[in-house]
């Protein structure tokens, strides 16, 4: 079960030097070069600092600048002189610079970089922790961010050898792709002749399959996110999970034990699993019964150990398992499961469309509220202009006005739209398939215009058979994240994306799928068996499972995952709201 | 110390003068002085020569030539003159040379004789041509008088900020004034004229006549007057040959002398030392220059050549074809230390030092002396001033070598002062170097007037960047106001540049400046784009963004390309916004749809207004509409404005054929007045609330009526209401009223809810009022919340539901329900047998 000690599975690279990479440099930047002695955190309030120099480790955010020039500006009205240094990770922005100038205070700041852009959270998952790329980049279409990504992908490159064969879809993925290109050739075969470690690179943007993202999450660590929020790879588990009166911190990743034999698994099957685990370390504990005073000693000294920290962390995910279903029973979460199935599966949407109304009307949770209406619309190409009105009008009476400034923003995402006359349906399917044929189709996909911009659910989802009962049933309730169909084989056994690319049309990416193999067969066949997913947006934890279960499942393939940042549909949904300040 | 007072020349009892030479001149003069138009500027600046000048009606095909010397004579720039006749020639604050045509234009150079502008001094003065011009300094900057062929005024008190003043005329003036002269009191530029043995003073109000207290009689003319440097002080020189001397206010007369010479002097300027006693005005004849003062008799000099006098703050700068002198009075401690048989402590401390140099006694019994007075002290610091005074490095060596040795027997002496004394005596040295040429004497150095600001920043006008640069890092000066500064100037300069190709100059200024703290790259962009070097521009910020983006690697083609794609074009663009005019940017903007969104972004955190008018300027409805709904309740606080911002909204929206947004933003409308009235009538907290929040605050208040308008005026759907009733009602556990609402009419949302509010209020007695109205689908489920497992059991039955069978199963619990449960299993087993 525990895959990096699958016999057949290959090796996984070994992050631990990003960690160690990252570590060294920041130690380096803040002890050696700014004598750093305190550190504070970067908060809207005063630094009480008294020192002579502060030094700020920032992320490019106008805001985070306009925090420094008022820290400045006081400290000039105060008359007091200090030396400041803005160290930007992972790089600086002219836009800030701007600020900081217009601020007046450019002369009086010097400023730095720290191009550290890999967060290893799990040994299989590597975060760039940049959650404002989902809005900056498909909201705001800003495409600094893009420059970070390539700059990561070279690192990686240099690090861990070139990539062999390179798969892309989405406008995102392509750019980040050639920028990349362009670093690799300025850099003039460093790593040529180095063998790959990784033999597939898939890069994959957030807004080709924002269904999966937005759907109730079931397996295990996803179910945690959903409640408790993830952060960096750690978990803040409240009084009511602890079973104390204190919160308590804890990592997950593979090296919880416990956790990591769970985090896959479907919540359904968590509890029993649980209570094995319980019962086998209950045995462990009793064999201590028969023991003489030698076998004793080397229990304690041993074993002992071990067990009490397992024990912790089993009564902990028990606790948390617990406090999970507490929600889900709470909130009417069968219905909600019932409901999303039934958007996903295309059939009482009247009722689905009624059951959100209510669900806007009773003020359950405007994030939920909001995440079912845009499922509703992606996955019926668009609300009914009926359907559009009443909805919003409803939500705007629920949440406020402000909201309607969140309506425009989805509405450019493409995640919340109104059907147009002749979109129904029917319509476009037999429309779309006649643009497949026609040359012209690649013209009204432009990723911009969000008019333009379709999500086409249905019949993709009825061209892979997304919607199943049975079989890989993984990640989300009985819907099958369209990443796992695409590198589910055919893409990597025919090396391209051909015979998919009816589907591709239907993304809206038939301009923005691309494969990139090399000639030589330099890649040995254990690398061949090494596949990097870099999600261009962010992934959910359903996504990884899916694809750790997927890899598993193929067998001899290892996933690994590099995404801008760790999400869910909450997180997508807050990223699009306006809320006042 | 034999001949060392050889060149002082006592005036009176009290005071000392003293000529000494700064400079031989380097420059080779063809002509006379005297055939040129002079213009010296204060403060050790630079001298203007215009040869050929127009009244010596020569052959008119020759041009002048116009050149700039440094104060040593080295030449900084010569340039033909091909514009009108020069009237006068003047230097500003800023070492611009100002020089005024007979048309009353005023041609503006810089120090290298680079063309920086011109202004006209109006249409009169251009129809009466110009007669004399004078150019004076005030606190303001520097301004420019002129006498025109009508004999009237006209003065600007400040060029960098022109505003012409036309002067009163003066009652019946028919030729021009024997003298006149500039006067700047209380901040006003006045204008002091002497016709005949009249003296008039013009201000912007009126002309007065004033009459010097004191003056001996008999005058029938002034042919000359002095204003001195600080404008306190007034010298007036009659037909007599009689010199009067007084403030400049014309109230009190200090002193008066009478050189018997009646010729009128070639020039008269004041010659002294702020905060001395002494007062002294220099005057100039072809061949005698004598120094006049409160005493009965004059120091006279000979001059060999034509020279030329400039007063300075502390003394007079004397200038010649071969040498450059400088005349002023012996400084207090000078004269201490320095005069014959001086007692006083510094002297005698130097004195101790050299004995001591000597290895003689001596220096004990000197050093024994001063101590026994106990001015050791005092000694030492005579010893540290009077060096700041002494031109010669050796003499200036030896008195700061006799305080450090005097400074040996002090316990606690402070150090600062000798330290600071050094450092600027090596700055003044070299900036005093003949290559350099500002001979600045160190009280003008120290004293407020010129700043080590100031002087770096002459420096870096010279075009002087590495001594500038020395200079900032000798004294240690931060990074921000020294080192990069002058880097920031010197890559303006080399922008400006044009033989040297794009590429060396961005990869100089890169490869210099590096990061560098306060250094604004975009000046340096703007600068090389004002000359029109747009490629330059851009690779400056190239080069800068590469340096900055990507460490220290070095730059090649396809970066170059990529950046200048991705984010050269964005930050030139961002710069040139300020170059450009609003439209235009915008226009620029528009097809560059990445910088477009970029910029988009800046704007929203930055600068709100732009953003609106980008929209503006697009036609985007939509955008406009989100901003001001943003502005509703984010920038404006008051309701009225609120109000008026949504407005704005709506009409955005409805241009932008968005009917939905502006119905929403009129409803937000309506709903933000009754709001604000609620408040006012029912107090509390209603504005901002959602029209949903509201009504239940309303319920919540038991205002029962007012939430049932609001939800009619707002056509609130039935559903909803029925729902935030319920929930509010529940919440405030009016279960009577809940009740009469309950039978109000026919529930729209059925009555399940109504039992599960009753049991979440833990209100068991309640739920099962309502348990009993479910609607049969929802019956067992109603029954099982209200715990009633046996009576669910038999509809369960009924329904013959599998499903709903199960459900109540699973809720039997032990003993108690056994009977239940066995009855469901029968019932069970009965349906699989049909």
């Amino acid at each position: 079960m525990a895959f990096p000690h699958r016999p057949d599975a290959p090796e996984l690279p070994d992050f631990s030097m990003l960690k160690r990479l990252a570590r060294d440099q920041l130690i380096y930047l803040l002890e050696q070069q700014h004598e750093v002695d305190k550190l504070y955190k970067v908060e809207n309030k005063p630094a009480l600092s008294s020192s002579e120099q502060l030094c700020f480790l920032v992320r490019p955010r106008i805001k985070n600048m306009r925090y420094i020039a008022s820290l400045v500006n006081a400290d000039k009205v105060a008359g007091r002189t200090r030396k400041y240094k803005v160290i930007f990770s992972p790089q600086k922005f002219y836009a800030c610079e701007m600020v900081l100038e217009e601020e007046g205070i450019y002369g009086d700041v010097s400023c730095d970089e720290w191009a550290f852009s890999l967060l290893p959270l799990d040994v299989d998952l590597l975060s760039m922790e940049l959650p404002e790329f989902f809005r900056d980049y498909f909201l705001e279409g800003d495409q600094r961010w893009i420059n970070t990504v390539a700059q990561a992908l070279h690192l990686l490159s240099t690090l861990y050898g070139p990539f062999p064969n390179c798969y892309g879809i989405g406008r995102c993925a392509k750019m980040a792709y050639e920028l990349w290109r362009k670093l690799e050739e300025e850099e003039d075969g460093e790593t040529k002749g180095r063998r790959p470690e990784i033999g597939h690179i898939f890069l994959l943007d957030r807004d080709v399959d924002f269904v999966t993202a937005l759907c109730s999450q079931v397996v295990y660590e996803g179910l945690v996110d959903d409640t408790f929020r993830i952060k960096c790879g750690s978990v803040d588990f409240g009084p009511e999970v602890t079973s104390s009166d204190k919160s308590l911190k804890v990592l997950l990743n593979a090296e919880d034990k416990v956790f990591h034999e769970i985090r896959n698994e479907h919540f359904s099957n968590v509890f029993g699993f649980l209570s094995q685990k319980a019962r086998n370390l209950q045995a462990q504990y009793d064999r201590r019964r028969g023991m003489d005073i030698k076998q004793m000693k080397n229990f304690v000294s041993q074993e002992l150990k071990g067990l009490k920290q397992e024990h912790r962390l089993l009564s902990l995910h028990i606790g948390a398992c617990e406090s999970i279903m507490k929600k889900k029973t709470k909130q009417d979460f069968q219905e909600l499961i019932k409901t999303e199935h039934a958007l996903l599966e295309g059939f009482n949407i009247r009722e689905s469309t009624s059951y959100i109304e209510e669900h806007i009307d009773r003020q359950v949770s405007p994030i939920e509220s909001l995440r079912l209406m845009c499922l509703l619309s992606i996955t019926e190409n668009g609300l009914i202009p009926k359907d559009y009105r009443s909805l919003k009008t409803q939500y705007l009476q629920s949440y406020g006005p402000e909201h309607l400034l969140t309506f425009s923003n989805l509405r450019r995402a493409g995640l919340l739209t109104e059907q147009g006359p002749g979109d129904t349906l029917t319509a476009v399917e037999s429309k779309v398939s006649k643009l497949v044929t026609d040359k012209a189709a690649g013209k009204i996909t432009d990723a911009f215009s969000s008019l333009a911009k379709r999500s086409n659910f249905r019949a993709i989802s009825k061209k892979l058979n997304l919607v199943c009962g049975t079989g890989m049933v993984r990640g989300v309730g009985g819907f099958i994240p369209l990443w796992s169909t695409f590198l589910g084989g055919n893409v990597l056994e025919r090396r391209s994306w051909q015979g998919l690319d009816e589907v591709v049309r239907l993304l809206n990416c038939g301009d923005f799928a691309f494969t990139d193999m090399t000639k030589e067969d330099k890649a040995s066949s254990e690398s061949l068996r090494l596949i990097l997913v870099v999600f261009l947006g962010g992934c959910t934890f359903s996504e990884i499972s899916a694809l750790r279960f997927l890899g598993r499942e193929k067998g001899k393939r290892e996933f690994i995952f590099l995404t801008t940042a760790v999400t869910n549909s909450a997180r997508l949904m807050e990223a699009m709201s306006e809320v006042k300040a | 110390m034999d001949c060392y007072t050889a060149n002082w020349n006592p005036l009176g009892d009290s005071a000392f003068y003293r000529k000494y030479e700064l400079y031989s001149m380097d420059w080779d003069l063809k002509e006379e002085l005297r055939d040129c138009l002079v213009a010296a500027a204060p403060y050790g600046g630079p001298i203007a020569l215009l040869r050929n000048p127009w009244r010596k009606e020569k052959a008119a095909s020759v041009r002048p030539v116009l050149d700039i010397y440094s104060a040593s004579g080295m030449p900084l720039a010569s340039l033909l003159w091909k514009s009108g006749p020069v009237v006068s020639l003047g230097w500003s604050a800023e070492e611009e040379l100002l020089c005024v045509q007979e048309d009353g234009a005023v041609l503006v150079y810089g120090l290298h004789g680079d063309f920086r502008r011109h202004f006209s001094m109006g249409n009169e003065v251009l129809q009466n041509r110009v007669l004399d011009a004078r150019i004076f300094h005030t606190e303001f900057g520097s301004g420019v008088a002129i006498l025109t062929g009508a004999h009237r005024f006209t003065l600007s008190a400040n060029v960098g900020d022109l505003k012409l003043r036309r002067m009163p005329e003066v009652p019946g003036l028919q030729s021009a004034p024997s003298c006149w002269t500039a006067l700047c009191q209380d901040r006003v530029a006045h204008i002091l004229l002497a016709v005949g043995p009249d003296l008039y003073l013009l201000d912007h109000a009126a002309c007065s006549t004033v009459t010097p207290p004191g003056l001996a009689p008999g005058v029938s003319s002034f042919l000359q007057m002095a204003v001195s440097f600080t404008y306190r002080h007034l010298a007036l020189f009659t037909d007599t040959g009689y010199i009067w001397m007084g403030t400049a206010s014309l109230k009190e007369k200090l002193c008066e002398f009478n050189c018997n010479i009646r010729a009128a002097p070639k020039q008269m300027v004041w010659c002294s030392r702020p905060r001395s006693k002494e007062r002294a005005v220099v005057v100039a004849w072809e061949r005698r220059l004598m120094v006049v003062g409160d005493a009965p008799e004059s120091i006279q000099f000979v001059l060999d050549e034509d020279s030329y006098l400039v007063p300075e703050l502390d003394g007079v700068r004397i200038f010649s074809r071969s040498t450059h002198e400088f005349l002023h009075e012996v400084p207090a401690a000078s004269e201490e230390i320095f005069k014959i048989a001086s007692m006083a402590p510094g002297a005698l401390l130097l004195e101790a030092q050299k004995e001591y140099e000597k290895e003689s006694q001596k220096a004990d019994e000197y050093l024994r002396e001063i101590q026994e007075l106990g001015q050791l002290t005092q000694a030492v610091q005579q010893c540290i001033e009077a060096a700041g005074h002494e031109h010669q490095p050796d003499m200036q060596k030896s008195l700061l070598r006799a305080a450090s040795f005097g400074k040996c027997f002090l316990d606690r002496f402070p150090p600062d002062s000798f330290v600071r004394m050094c450092q600027d005596l090596r700055v003044l040295n070299a900036v005093r170097d003949y290559h350099i040429g500002i001979p600045l004497t160190y009280r003008k150095y120290r004293y407020k007037q010129l700043t080590i600001q100031v002087l770096l920043d002459r420096l870096v006008l010279r075009r002087l960047y590495p001594l500038a640069i020395q200079i900032c890092e000798y004294l240690r000066l931060p990074e921000v106001q020294g080192v990069s500064r002058i880097l920031a100037h010197w890559a303006c300069y080399k922008v400006q540049q044009k033989d040297v190709s794009d590429e060396d100059v961005a990869r100089a200024i890169n490869q210099k400046l590096g990061d560098t703290p306060g250094v604004s790259y975009s000046d340096i962009a703007a600068r090389a784009y004002g000359c029109g070097r747009t490629e330059l521009a851009i690779k400056v910020w190239v080069c800068w963004s590469m340096s900055h983006a990507q460490g220290s690697r070095p730059l090649r083609a396809g970066t170059l390309t990529w950046v200048r794609a991705r984010l050269g074009v964005f930050t030139v663009l961002l710069h040139l916004k300020n170059e450009l005019n609003r439209g235009d940017f915008f226009m620029t903007l528009r097809n560059q749809p990445m910088a477009l969104s970029l910029y988009r972004q800046f704007c929203k955190h930055q600068e709100l207004e732009t953003l609106k008018d980008l929209y503006n300027q697009d036609d985007n409805h939509q955008e406009l509409g989100s901003f001001h709904i943003r502005a509703s309740y984010a920038a404006e606080e008051r309701i009225e404005g609120r109000v008026a911002a949504l407005q704005t909204a709506a009409d955005a929206f409805y241009k932008a054929k968005n009917e939905f947004a502006a119905k929403a933003t009129e409803d937000q409308m309506r709903l933000l007045r009754l709001q604000r009235r609620l408040e006012d009538e029912l107090g509390g907290q209603f504005l901002d609330l959602s029209l949903h929040d509201t009504v239940t605050t309303l319920i919540l208040g038991g205002h029962n009526k007012r939430a049932e308008q609001l939800a009619r005026d707002f056509r609130i759907p039935d559903k909803r209401l029925w729902w935030l009733k319920l929930t509010a009602l529940a919440d405030l556990e009016d279960w009577e009223e809940l009740e009469k609402f309950s039978k109000s009419k026919k529930s729209p949302i059925g009555y399940l809810p109504f039992v599960e509010i009753c049991i979440k209020q833990h209100n068991k007695y309640e739920a099962k009022k309502y348990a009993s109205r479910v609607g049969p689908e929802q019956k067992v489920k109603a029954l099982l919340l209200v715990g009633d497992v046996a009576q669910a059991a038999d509809v369960a039955i009924e329904h013959r539901n599998e499903a709903e069978l199960s459900l109540v199963l699973s809720h039997c619990t032990g003993a108690t329900d056994g009977a239940t449960a066995d009855k469901i299993q029968r019932a069970r087993a009965q349906a699989q047998k049909k």
